[in-house]
């Protein structure tokens, strides 16, 4: 009896697995109804500093949502580390919510598990059709030549944040445009405990954010034309090694931020350690750690030429949030209403001007909160310069495999073992043959 | 027709049992089942929206997780490797502490109820808050532990990493030891009560020393609940999870690469459940061995030591 006991313990693990698609199982094969045509129930992703803010500012709009259709929104905000585990489990199960926010790089991949309404035309035209919206927000809301699997809702773009005294004690009085520029710029401010860049060397879907924009500088895409992972051309290793060399090489990220993860970067460049970060939209987070508005600029990300623009002089991955249908909706009609009255253009104006996003309606971006220093930096290059992640349905995989290779350059560049092309090569190998399983 | 009453008498215990081995089917049995079937799955992505026509993969699976020359098969040896070694490291240092944490507190003496109760603190600690704290104490250069061990006694040459590289094996052994040493200490503290006092004074009079006490009287008492104790801290340790899932994140490193923070990105990460659940079979495979080999080992011993 005991040996028995004991091996149940033991099948927690494989509980683990087998709860999480082994209760329910019932996707309905046609999907979506209008049995419940009185509510909607709607997965919000934290977007505010918490999930009770996010609580504060949802609540009035569907109330506002309520009064004009009769329809009652059930929200609920759920944390970013639990959101995909959820879908997940909502995918397998069946019974997931009417509508819900996806991160822009899983559409691929839920598209694939076939749990979303597609957007067809005429779902599309139900919300006012495809031309309102930001034409690379729509690219990456699915895989190429198949209908889109959501609709985008925020979007964001990376910039180079600058701290302007940092830069002025050292003498420069420009932000850098090229990556020469700011390689030499880092070099005259890291001294004496500063230093010029900052990295979240730890974050595996930062470090593929970064890998990706500068893969493109190098005309270099993870995934070939046939979606297959191609992470070991020229072009991806040098992108790769040129992150790394930040730290190996040219010394200008400090060796601890190897391990960080939890946005301690941010922390270190609020506190004035480091003179440079490259983020999205973090104009709220260095005013949490006391820093004054005025205290730090706001940079388009440097490209070779100086200039950006598209292909090589791409700058950004174009971040955002998409919202979807789920299939199984028991309010079909309801939940196209709901997608139309958030990608409305007041709501949009209001819900990404709170939110410190950028609308991807382009109607809304007219808004002069979309003109102040950092935000026309952030809208100009979703405009012009930014490019979705691929859109494969291996995407997770992708940043799991090349983010954790990034992350063990860096510790590699930490411990101040040499980091070479052949390091870099056998290591991208390494998450390639991951990719294969 | 009536039940001859033999047949009743020796029902009973059963029809009781019943209830508790339905629930033992629907917590237990039926998600383990589960799981071995999806183990001969090719559950991907693509399936899991309604998994019941995922194809057949036979033990392709299985081919794939045993294939050491190939990737996924060597991380996963790899993995259990490191497993094995912190589950022993772990076992034995959880049970050493509190073993002797155990015997030293068994003296009575001012301030032991205090002690008690801040060596207990770990266990009651929730495991997130714990491991978090510790995960700031480790960082390379705010952390409290460089501090210690370089600002303060010079003991590293640099600043070392703890949570990246070779040092994060010893890092996780240290929070794991941490939070389960006491559960030992626990156990044992309420096996000692149960020896009796006589004991140890017939032994205090035939001259034996308090080392002899230990050995002679103290262990082979504590011997049956050792056993359990021992099983249950090493399937703990062997399928660890949330310890190093805080403190490293999605991706732990190499030398700290416990099995179930592999095979749950195996699975979960990767949206691979058919391979995820081949290896969680494995896993219970091999424990189930070792379970019953060990209980028949020291069960036999027992006998052996009762003639």
């Amino acid at each position: 009896m005991r040996i028995l006991r004991a091996a149940t313990i033991t099948a927690t693990v494989t509980a683990l697995a087998a709860v999480a698609s082994g209760c329910g199982g019932g996707t309905s094969p046609g999907g979506g109804s209008d049995d419940a045509p009185g509510t909607l129930t709607y997965w919000a992703s934290n977007q505010g500093p918490n999930v009770e803010a996010d609580k504060k500012i949802l609540g009035p709009e569907l109330k506002k949502f309520e009064r004009r259709t009769g329809i009652k929104v059930r929200l609920e905000v759920v944390p970013w580390p639990e959101l995909l585990n959820r879908i997940l489990t909502a995918t397998t199960s069946g019974q997931g919510p009417d509508v819900l926010n996806i991160g822009n790089t899983w559409s691929a991949s839920l598209q694939a598990t076939g749990a979303l309404l597609p957007w067809d035309k005429k779902n599309f035209d139900a919300i006012g059709g495809r031309g309102r919206f930001l034409a690379p927000a729509l690219d990456a809301t699915g895989a190429a030549g198949k209908d889109p699997a959501a609709v985008p809702l925020y979007s964001l773009a990376y910039a180079l944040y600058y701290n302007k005294q940092m830069f002025k004690d050292a003498g420069i009085s420009e932000p850098p445009a090229t990556w020469d520029e700011l390689v030499a710029d880092g070099k005259r401010i890291a001294k004496g405990g500063k230093w010029g860049l900052g990295a979240e060397g730890g974050q595996l879907t930062n470090n593929i954010h970064q890998a990706f924009v500068l893969g493109k500088q190098h005309g270099a895409d993870f995934f070939d034309g046939s979606g297959k992972p191609a992470f070991t051309s020229d072009g991806a290793v040098a992108a790769v090694k040129q992150y790394i060399d930040f730290m190996a090489k040219d010394k200008i990220i400090a060796p601890g931020n190897a391990e960080y993860g939890q946005n301690q970067s941010l922390r270190d460049f609020a506190t004035g350690r480091t003179a440079m970060v490259l983020w999205q939209a973090a104009a709220t987070t260095f005013a949490a750690d006391g820093m004054k508005p005025d205290e730090w600029g706001v940079a388009p990300v440097p490209v070779p030429s100086g200039t950006p623009g598209t292909g090589r002089q791409t700058n950004s991955m174009l971040a955002g949030i998409n919202i979807a249908v789920f299939k199984n909706t028991h309010n079909l009609h309801g939940a196209r209403e709901f997608v139309k009255f958030m990608t409305s253009d007041a709501e949009q104006r209001l819900l990404n001007k709170t939110y410190g996003s950028i609308p991807p309606v382009t109607a809304a971006q007219r808004d002069p909160a979309f003109d102040r220093q950092d935000t026309r930096v952030l809208r100009d290059t979703l405009t012009r310069s930014a490019t979705p992640l691929p859109q494969v349905a291996e995407e997770s995989q992708f940043e799991t495999s090349v983010g954790t290779a990034i992350k063990d350059l860096f510790a590699d560049a930490a411990a101040g073992h040499p980091v070479t092309t052949a390091s870099v090569t056998a290591r991208l190998a390494k998450a390639e043959q991951q990719m294969a399983q | 027709m009536r039940i001859p009453a033999g047949l009743r008498r020796a029902g009973l215990p059963y029809l009781l049992l019943l209830p508790a081995l339905a629930l033992e089917l629907l917590v237990h049995l039926v998600p383990m089942v589960i799981g071995i079937v999806m183990s001969f799955k090719d559950l991907t992505r693509l399936h899991i929206g309604d998994w019941g026509t995922a194809p057949w993969e036979g033990l392709g699976n299985y081919r794939v997780t045993v294939d050491f020359d190939a990737p996924v098969g060597a991380t996963l040896l790899h993995s259990f490797l490191v497993t094995c070694a912190f589950s022993v490291l772990s076992v034995g240092l959880c049970w050493l502490l509190g073993t002797a944490a155990a015997l030293f507190l068994q003296e009575d003496f001012r301030g032991r109820g205090l002690l008690r109760a801040v060596f207990l603190t770990p266990y009651a600690l929730p495991v997130y808050a714990a491991v978090i704290t510790w995960a700031f104490m480790f960082q390379r250069d705010n952390g409290l532990v460089n501090h210690v061990l370089h600002d303060q006694l010079h003991l590293t040459d640099g600043r070392p990493f703890w949570l990246l590289g070779d040092h994060s094996f010893a890092a996780l052994l240290v929070v794991c030891v941490w939070k389960t040493w006491p559960f030992a200490f626990l156990v044992v503290m309420a096996g000692l009560q149960s020896i009796p006092k006589e004991l140890y004074e017939a032994a205090a009079l035939d001259g034996a020393g308090m080392l002899r006490q230990i050995r002679r009287i103290t262990l082979p008492s504590l011997r049956p609940l050792n056993q359990v104790l021992v099983l249950v801290l090493f399937l703990w340790s062997f399928n660890e999870f949330n310890t190093p899932y805080v403190l490293f994140g999605k991706a732990a490193p190499e030398a700290a690469d416990l099995l179930s923070i592999h095979i749950y990105q195996s699975s979960f990460v990767t949206w691979n459940f058919g391979t995820g659940s081949a290896m969680s079979v494995l896993l219970l495979l091999f424990l189930l061995v070792v379970t019953a080999g060990y209980l028949l080992a020291t069960s036999r011993g027992r006998k052996h030591a009762d003639d």
